[in-house]
């Protein structure tokens, strides 16, 4: 057991739970300050998960323990991501390396259950936005592979953290015409992932228009707060991992302190940075209609296509 | 005699056995002493092919009223593995058996029928030549087709699903029988071991690996010859769709991987292209049909489809990476390959009893009609549960492991100086990507509409856990589901042995290293990393908890309503609507609205009536003109027989003449 490893994960796993509801609230102040709205301030998702771990919690009759159960696995579904993602270092735990394929599996299983979550109250809105979600990550799955399949072959492994560790090393990698397109291709991926515009509206309050929002309708309490705080932490661990891939600097590549200061405080502003930029680009977006979403993520993998065609036949 | 020989030789003698008790024995106590005949004929399978696999040779001969041809038995390593695969699969279809045959399923002809067919099925891999190979084949074929047919008289649709599954699986045999006799006569032999001598680049080896690969496909139930699969699986009770699924299918992959591995090893490039677009093109038509189908045992079968064209899909990568001299990726792919297999077998055995059980609980086998079963029957549920998680390869399943080998076999596996290769392996990691991502949304549909949400259906409602056996035998599977997917690695280099490859390592807690490709997958750790990060979410769930237990009302939002019918909840095809929508040029599903006015005004409406029917468009497009062809075919052919015994005589004459001529040249 490499306990030097272990603590660097679970340091960047309590980082990234710190920052996930402020880099929400960021996007949101951006948002509102660009609308010309005062905004409730970026500590506001932070106050809200305090008051829903405070409420009662209810649920509907007759339902299985999917309702319980699933908004923890939600959460260890995206804590598992921001532990193995390289975040703030490109340091990996020997026996759980940041495989892509393990990554992109592990956001799955939160997929599931958040999907599963939807279906079990049995009401209308639940299935509903459970169908959608499924048909989105059905359709975003080629994408995602293939893109990271794109930047893996200059690295010649599929380890996140020695892609990344390879950009930093050649920041030529950066510009090519392979990486963007591939980067570019995994951020529409990333968007319709984690159910940001224009894929999925996060602040509709029209039910016929939700996606991820219908399906948890029907939690409350503890249950709605670990669904929200889920989804919060894999926004902000997937924009991390973009940030990192155009930006590798920064990022801590051994253990000392001050190295993991520097990239803690490189993660912070990085973060910052997308989540203001992400905020401000959805004041200008609408939602795009639920059949319409095929399209764009069609787009996306023929960029991610021509990323992985291109770095075999243009040297 | 050796163990092996000694295994396989009690084998044979308890499936005489079990013959006889079942034919024997009073109908009270048929399915006791039938089932525990058949669960030791399981057994011993098990033992030899154990043995088999572990390296021991034998051979157990019979000789034949033909001079110089005996029937031969002598499984090697790779025979071990299917073997192994047969017999665990049909072990637990008996003990599910035991709990569920009533009625016709529990006919002496049923019990004679199951020992039959999963006696050949067992007898296919340890063939040791081709007659051999070619009767286990036929006796399988046979069994499974009697069982098909068994709920016939309540059910009509059965009687045109035999039908549809003898023609095919005549076909296969065909295809077999000339694909066998062109390596045999170029050998002049007919056991396996001589059959090595046909290069696989003469004209020979082609011929014989497009009759083979044919034959073993339709089998397989690979696109376009899968058109029996989603006909048959559902017809046959659901301990023999069980074996079929599970077990049956697989001789095709153990067909392929004979001509690919054990015949004629080194195959050139295009055939390892053939294999892989006929896999890809059947995993996501499978997925595609599976994932807008809403009968749950179509549902399972079409899935098959799906998972059978992924093995091929990895036989098809391996065999085009070696051709280009790829060796560690080429490895991967067939080591993925056999843990898809396994892994299949796992999971579909599971999820097929699983589904016998939703059968016999609701009397419904349309998902639009379930629900709500999780609380009904817990057991089942959880069997059903992780196998379904198998099914849609989540971390930590066998699924999964399989699916992860097969994309590190892709990853490592390009290369700049083969074009063929850095255009085929991308469109594979695509083809397999959607496939997983339909998979996933097939079986959250499956499982969530099925078993989560409130029952629509009084069947549903009515619904109580199933008897013991059919619990258990549901249970051992999805635990084989989750043993595989925690231990991959003392597994794969098992299979790794049988097939030769010799560079995969058992690292952590039993996880899976490909030391050649420096990759490694250790589903504990992984588990662990998870528990430990969950570990405050617990916590906190559980000090919130003291102070706030959990209250149970009526729906907390319901966006202001309440829960008046269960007919307000999503179905499973309202489920699939997305996905139809979005593969309409694909999937052509027919839909009707019909829309009734009101007397008083045509403003106003009375009744919409919606219909939607989906077929096969390989069947609508590609089978149906051929069975038409071949009526008017034989509408036309009436004519020479008018029965004037001059047009007669003329026949006999004119052929005599030609066989004349023909001899002559």
């Amino acid at each position: 057991m490499n306990w030097t490893a272990t603590a660097v994960a679970l340091f960047q796993v309590l980082v990234a739970t710190l920052v996930a509801p402020l880099v929400i609230g960021i996007t949101r102040q951006t948002r509102a300050r660009l609308e010309g709205r005062a905004g409730a301030g970026i500590l506001q998702p932070w106050r809200d998960l305090l008051k829903l771990l405070r409420k009662e919690t209810l649920q509907a009759n007759g339902v299985s323990w999917i309702s319980s159960v699933g908004p923890i696995i939600v959460m260890a579904s995206s804590l598992l991501v921001a532990a193995l993602l390289p975040l703030i270092s490109t340091i990996t735990l020997p026996l759980v390396p940041d495989d892509l394929f393990v990554v992109v599996s592990v956001l799955l299983i939160g997929t599931v259950a958040v999907a599963l979550i939807g279906l079990d109250a049995g009401s209308a809105f639940g299935g509903m936005g459970s169908s959608r979600h499924m048909m989105i990550a059905a359709l975003v799955e080629p994408t995602v592979l293939v893109a990271v399949y794109a930047l893996s072959i200059p690295a010649g492994s599929s380890l996140l953290s020695s892609i990344v560790a390879t950009r930093l090393d050649a920041p030529a990698v950066i510009l090519s015409p392979v990486s963007l397109l591939a980067v570019v291709a995994l951020f529409v991926a990333v968007l319709a992932e984690t159910g940001r515009l224009p894929v999925d509206n996060p602040s509709t309050h029209l039910e016929l228009t939700m996606v991820h929002e219908a399906m948890i309708l029907e939690s409350s309490g503890r249950d709605l707060a670990w669904l929200e705080l889920g989804s919060w932490l894999r926004l902000s661990a997937l924009l991390g991992l973009v940030a990192n891939l155009m930006i590798p600097w920064g990022l801590a590549t051994d253990a000392t302190v001050l190295a993991l200061v520097i990239g803690t405080i490189a993660l912070l502003v990085k973060l910052t940075v997308f989540a203001a930029a992400l905020g401000a680009g959805e004041v200008f977006l609408a939602k795009l209609r639920l059949f319409r979403v095929p399209e764009l993520l069609a787009g996306s993998f023929v960029l991610a296509f021509l990323a992985v065609t291109a770095s075999y036949l243009v040297t | 005699m050796n163990p092996l020989e000694g295994a396989l030789t009690a084998e044979l003698l308890i499936a005489a056995l079990a013959c006889i008790v079942a034919a024997l024995s009073p109908a009270s106590m048929r399915r006791y002493l039938a089932g525990v005949a058949t669960l030791a004929m399981a057994a011993s399978g098990i033992v030899a092919g154990g043995f088999a696999l572990s390296g021991h040779t034998g051979t157990l001969s019979a000789p034949t009223a033909l001079p110089a041809v005996d029937l031969t038995l002598a499984p090697d390593r790779l025979g071990g593995v299917f073997i192994v695969i047969a017999s665990a699969v049909t072990l637990l279809a008996a003990l599910y058996a035991i709990g569920y045959v009533h009625g016709s399923a529990d006919s002496r002809s049923a019990w004679l029928a199951f020992i039959i067919f999963t006696l050949g099925l067992q007898m296919v891999p340890a063939a040791g030549d081709v007659i051999t190979f070619l009767l286990a084949w036929e006796l399988m074929a046979l069994g499974s087709g009697v069982l098909v047919l068994t709920d016939h008289r309540t059910r009509p649709q059965a009687r045109s699903a035999a039908l549809w599954y003898a023609v095919m699986t005549q076909l296969s045999f065909l295809l077999l029988l000339a694909g066998f006799a062109v390596l045999a006569t170029a050998t002049g032999s007919t056991t396996f071991d001589a059959l090595v001598t046909v290069s696989p680049t003469s004209t020979t080896g082609a011929l014989a690996f497009i009759l083979l690969t044919l034959g073993f496909a339709t089998k397989a139930g690979l696109v376009p010859l899968h058109i029996w699969l989603p006909r048959a699986h559902p017809e046959a009770p659901s301990h023999a769709s069980a074996v079929m699924s599970a077990a049956m299918v697989k001789m095709g992959v153990y067909g392929t991987l004979l001509v690919v591995l054990r015949f004629m090893p080194g195959g050139p490039a295009w055939w390892g292209i053939v294999l892989l677009v006929l896999g890809g093109i059947s995993a996501v038509y499978g997925i595609l049909q599976a994932s807008v189908t809403s009968d749950v045992k179509r549902l399972l079968a079409y899935s098959t489809t799906e998972n059978i064209g992924l093995i091929f899909l990895a036989i098809g990568a391996s065999v085009l990476l070696a051709a280009y001299g790829i060796t560690a990726a080429s490895q991967a792919a067939l080591l993925a390959a056999l843990l898809l297999a396994i892994s299949h077998a796992a999971f579909k055995c599971s999820l097929f009893l699983g589904a016998g059980a939703i059968v016999h609980a609701t009397g419904e086998r349309n998902l639009d009609r379930l629900g709500g079963l999780g609380v009904r029957m817990p057991w089942t549920a959880a069997a059903f549960g992780v196998a379904a998680l198998g099914a849609a390869a989540l971390p930590v399943t066998s699924g999964f492991v399989a699916e992860w080998t097969l994309f590190q076999s892709f990853i490592h596996g390009a290369t700049r100086d083969a074009i063929p290769l850095a255009v085929a392996l991308p469109v594979a990691v695509a083809v397999v990507a959607l496939t997983a991502g339909l998979a996933l949304v097939t079986f959250v549909k499956l499982y969530g509409i099925g078993f989560l949400a409130r029952p629509r259906s009084t069947g549903a409602d009515d619904a109580h856990e199933v008897s013991h056996p059919m619990r258990w035998a549901a249970l051992i599977g999805a635990a084989a589901v989750i043993a595989l997917g925690v231990f991959p690695g003392p597994i794969a280099q098992v299979l790794a042995s049988a097939v030769g490859i010799g560079d995969v390592a058992t690292i952590g807690f039993g996880g899976l290293s490909l030391p050649s490709l420096g990759v490694l997958l250790d589903p504990m750790a992984l588990a662990i990393t998870a528990l430990v990060c969950a570990l405050p979410v617990v916590v906190v769930s559980a000090l919130s908890a003291r102070r706030h237990p959990r209250r149970a009302t009526e729906l907390p939002w319901g966006c202001g309503g309440v829960r008046v019918s269960p007919r307000m909840q999503y179905t499973a095809t309202s489920y699939a609507e997305p996905l139809m929508r979005v593969f309409d040029d694909t999937l052509r599903p027919e839909q009707d609205v019909v829309v009734t006015h009101a007397t008083e005004s045509r403003y106003l409406v009375a009744q919409v009536r919606y219909r939607q029917k989906l077929s096969d468009v390989i069947e609508v497009r590609g089978y149906r003109p051929l069975l038409a062809f071949a009526d008017r075919l034989g509408v036309v052919s009436r004519r020479l027989q008018n029965g004037s015994l001059h047009r007669y005589l003329t026949y006999s004459f004119v052929a005599l003449i030609v066989v004349l001529v023909v001899v002559s040249l």
